[in-house]
């Protein structure tokens, strides 16, 4: 019945090590499962999103192209001045929205390839371009420096 | 007065100095005049660095705006409680306050150290000596407060609205107090470590520091939820931020080194894990500082960034973790291991929670972490949310918030959890009753729902038992066992206030969880909305002018089934004219643990506003639940047998201390 001091060592061990199999598993099912990739508009051209798959999107908000509809809907386009991606949002912008300015939203593509974001996000201060953007125009040669940044 | 401050501060560096190399020499070398430098200098340190704070708060209090510092963070318009605490709402003033926390805690331990064997203390004080002098250089190198501007503008740049908020005066500093209390747990592991000696006094004389930085940190953190609950106006509470996991990290670690602490002060064993979990803690507050502060991460902490500061607090990092660590790894071997227990016993509870907190702070920091290592190494922008932490920190909370009642029940060394179990009884049929009534009068289909609701039940009833049972229910009268609870030790008060508070705040995280509603709507004037039995109406939209911004004002009454109104609510879109930025502010309106949460959008096309209405019921729990564990660590600390001078006499006898006899 009572078990030897080493018999009780080793059960500790082996009780410890299928704790931290199980945590380890876990974390891997989330990072497989639960992340959410950062794409630009003119990513998609060659990634080819699939309907229903949960990314969030980057870039700036399209000179002209906020549409408010009837109620709390809105239409907007995303551009990486190379692409653009339309985009619908039903909620209410955050304060820093606007034309011209940077801007990240999370959501799924519908069939018509229209962007359904349920999330938008223009970060806290008036001269902020979301990082993710600011790098990804970087790649694709269009910013230029003295730019708003922050 | 600026100058003032800045010659302090180098001159803070200079003590530091000292603080960090004599003491620590002597206490090797045995010299008793060298150790007893460790005190003065620490005080002097702490003086120096309050002139140098003071003479910031100073420069900002009176708009002096040929510093730098001042005139890009402030304006003279600002109201005056914000003119202060924007003192520390940059980098500058934030990493000044941090060391003034530092050396704060630096000088405590010099005064109320007194009864430490001068060895330890010298040592310890040298520890948090080092700490001090990199951030001091730290400072002076990359980030000065004081640099002056050569023509002086005659306004301000003003600060970020979003901070200018009373949340701004509260919060940094309790966050602070938290993070930087636990470098002197810090201190004290790497001083064992370096002594090669450490026993059951020396937990006693950790719990306490432990103790006071959790409590600190426990309340930062809760302030800082609901700051950005109403400030953001998001009406979220935690949003899994890589900023909010870098004060969660230390908190789970920390909550994990109380518990450890216990286990060794009573019972003399865990010694080595709880020196590593000392050092694992204070490195989270390390690297919590580093997230925010070097500029990886982007939120509204991360202000200005620079990489130089980026790659000196990495530096600060890389010496001080991996520094512990492998004096850890080369010195653990010499602690000797302490007393033997049972896997089902008091300690064994223990073990199982710090295995627990452990590994839920490892997942929070592989999802903080992850994003930014894939960046470096593949280029791939990902982001890890909400989905992510309740995938793997969700599954590892389950078992261990179903455990807590059990713990105080098991008796040292070897426990009975067949009897703790039938003592629970009571506790288990109130969270069933819990569940039944969610089910039966709430929402029949919410089944998560009412299992969450039974578990918050669970713990608030579990540790009710706990008292109930020490005050000895059922066996004794009433008086008696009013007597007998007058007599238990604050710490098991505190232990059962704490637990309960973890119930009361998961009570209200299940409830806004599952049954709050939402309403964005568009509304013109007249316009009502039927929400939580009463009747909201939009009343009208006024300008109002404030003394830095110029806002519309959309008011709403609140009307009941009557038609009688019981409350104004009012939420404002602002615009900050210094730097041109709008804020929403949200109209809230609480009714004694609910709240409804009004949120303004823009106007619609048709002339009305967009209005986001929330109702939150029971949210304010969350935050009383961390005032109550805040509550149960004061109670704790208040204990008799813990107060700083109690160790004093088992001290002078070091073997009398080693065996864990109580003071």
């Amino acid at each position: 019945m009572a078990m030897t001091r080493k018999q009780k060592r080793l059960a500790v061990i082996f009780g410890g090590l299928a704790f931290l199999g199980i945590a380890t598993g876990l974390v891997l099912v989330a990072l497989n499962q639960k992340i959410v990739f950062f794409v630009t508009p003119s990513d998609l051209t060659s990634m080819h999103a699939e309907a229903g798959q949960r990314m969030r999107l980057g870039g700036i908000v399209k000179d002209g192209s906020v549409v408010r509809g009837d109620g709390t809907r809105v239409r907007f386009a995303v551009t990486d001045t190379i692409k653009d991606v339309p985009v619908t949002y039903d909620g209410i912008l955050p304060d820093l929205f606007r034309e011209g300015q940077g801007v990240v939203t999370e959501g799924l593509f519908n069939r018509d390839g229209v962007f359904v974001a349920d999330t938008v996000l223009a970060k806290h201060d008036e001269n902020y371009m979301p990082k993710e953007v600011v790098e990804s125009l970087k790649e694709k040669g269009v910013w230029q420096e003295g730019q708003a940044t922050n | 007065m600026v100058e003032i401050g800045h010659f302090a501060l180098v001159l803070a560096l200079a003590v530091g100095l000292v603080q960090s190399v004599l003491p620590i020499y002597g206490a090797r070398t045995g010299d008793e005049r060298l150790m007893g430098m460790a005190a003065p200098a620490a005080v002097t340190v702490f003086a120096l660095v309050t002139i140098s704070f003071v003479a910031l708060i100073q420069a900002y209090v009176t708009s002096d705006f040929s510093v730098l510092n001042v005139v890009e963070n402030s304006h003279s318009a600002k109201p005056l409680i914000y003119k202060i605490s924007g003192t520390w709402g940059n980098h500058e003033g934030s990493m000044l306050l941090w060391v003034f926390i530092l050396s704060l805690f630096g000088a405590l331990v010099a005064l109320f150290g007194g009864n430490l064997p001068s060895s330890l203390r010298a040592t310890v004080i040298a520890v948090q000596g080092w700490i001090g002098t990199a951030f001091f250089l730290f400072i002076l190198f990359t980030s000065n407060p004081f640099i002056r501007v050569a023509s002086p503008p005659v306004e301000g740049q003003d600060l970020n609205p979003i901070l200018q908020d009373i949340g701004l005066a509260i919060h940094p500093p309790l966050l602070y107090l938290g993070y930087v209390g636990f470098s002197v747990s810090f201190a004290f592991a790497v001083a064992a470590l370096i002594d090669g000696r450490v026993d059951a006094a020396w937990a006693r004389w950790v719990r306490p520091w432990t103790l006071a930085a959790w409590i600190f940190l426990t309340a930062g953190i809760a302030m800082g939820s609901y700051w950005a609950y109403y400030e953001l106006g998001w009406g979220g509470f935690w949003f899994w931020d890589p900023v909010e996991n870098a004060s969660f990290m230390p908190w789970l670690a920390g909550t994990a080194l109380l518990h450890s602490a216990i286990v060794m002060e009573k019972r003399s064993a865990l010694k080595i894990w709880t020196i590593l979990l000392s050092i694992i803690t204070f490195s989270f507050s390390l690297l919590g500082t580093f997230l925010v502060r070097s500029g990886v991460l982007t939120s509204v902490h991360a202000f200005a960034t620079d990489p130089s500061r980026g790659v000196f607090i990495l530096m600060i990092l890389m010496v001080f973790i991996g520094g512990s660590l492998a004096l850890f790894a080369w010195r653990a071997g010499t602690l000797t291991a302490g007393g033997l227990f049972q896997p089902i016993s008091r300690e064994g509870a223990l073990v199982l929670n710090n295995l627990f907190l452990t590994t839920a702070a490892a997942t929070v920091l592989i999802g903080t972490l992850y994003p930014l290592l894939l960046e470096s190494v593949t280029g791939e922008k990902i982001s890890v949310g909400a989905p992510f932490f309740n995938l793997t920190f969700g599954p590892l909370m389950l078992p261990l918030l179903l455990a807590v009642p059990f713990g105080p029940l098991l008796a040292w060394k070897r426990g009975d959890l067949f009897a703790a179990g039938q003592r629970l009884v009571a506790a288990f049929a109130v969270a069933l009753a819990a569940v039944a009534v969610v089910l039966l009068f709430v929402d029949r289909t919410a089944l998560l729902a009412a299992l969450g609701a039974g578990l918050a039940f669970w713990l608030l009833a579990g540790s009710l038992t706990d008292l109930a049972l020490k005050a000895g229910i059922g066996k004794v009268s009433a008086p008696v066992m009013l007597r007998r609870l007058r007599g238990l030790p604050g710490s098991a008060f505190g232990t059962a206030i704490a637990h309960f508070g973890l119930g009361v705040t998961l009570l209200g995280i299940v409830s806004v969880t599952a049954f709050q509603t939402e309403n964005i709507l568009t509304m013109a004037k007249g316009d009502t909305l039927p929400v939580a039995g009463y009747t909201l109406r939009f009343d009208e939209t006024v300008p109002v002018q404030g003394p830095n911004y110029t806002a519309d004002e959309a008011r709403f009454s609140l009307v009941n089934a009557a038609g009688k109104k019981i409350a104004g609510i009012s939420s404002a879109k602002r615009m900050y004219t210094a730097r041109r930025m709008p804020t929403t502010e949200a109209g809230i309106h609480t009714f004694i643990f609910s709240q409804l949460y009004v949120s303004l959008g823009d106007p619609a096309s048709n002339g009305g506003m967009v209005v986001r209405i929330w109702y939150k019921p029971l949210v304010t729990l969350i935050w009383i639940g961390g005032l109550v564990m805040m509550f149960g660590g004061i109670v704790s600390l208040a204990d008799r047998r813990l107060r700083i001078g109690a160790p004093a006499r088992s001290a002078k006898g070091t073997e009398a201390a080693a065996t864990g006899g109580r003071a």
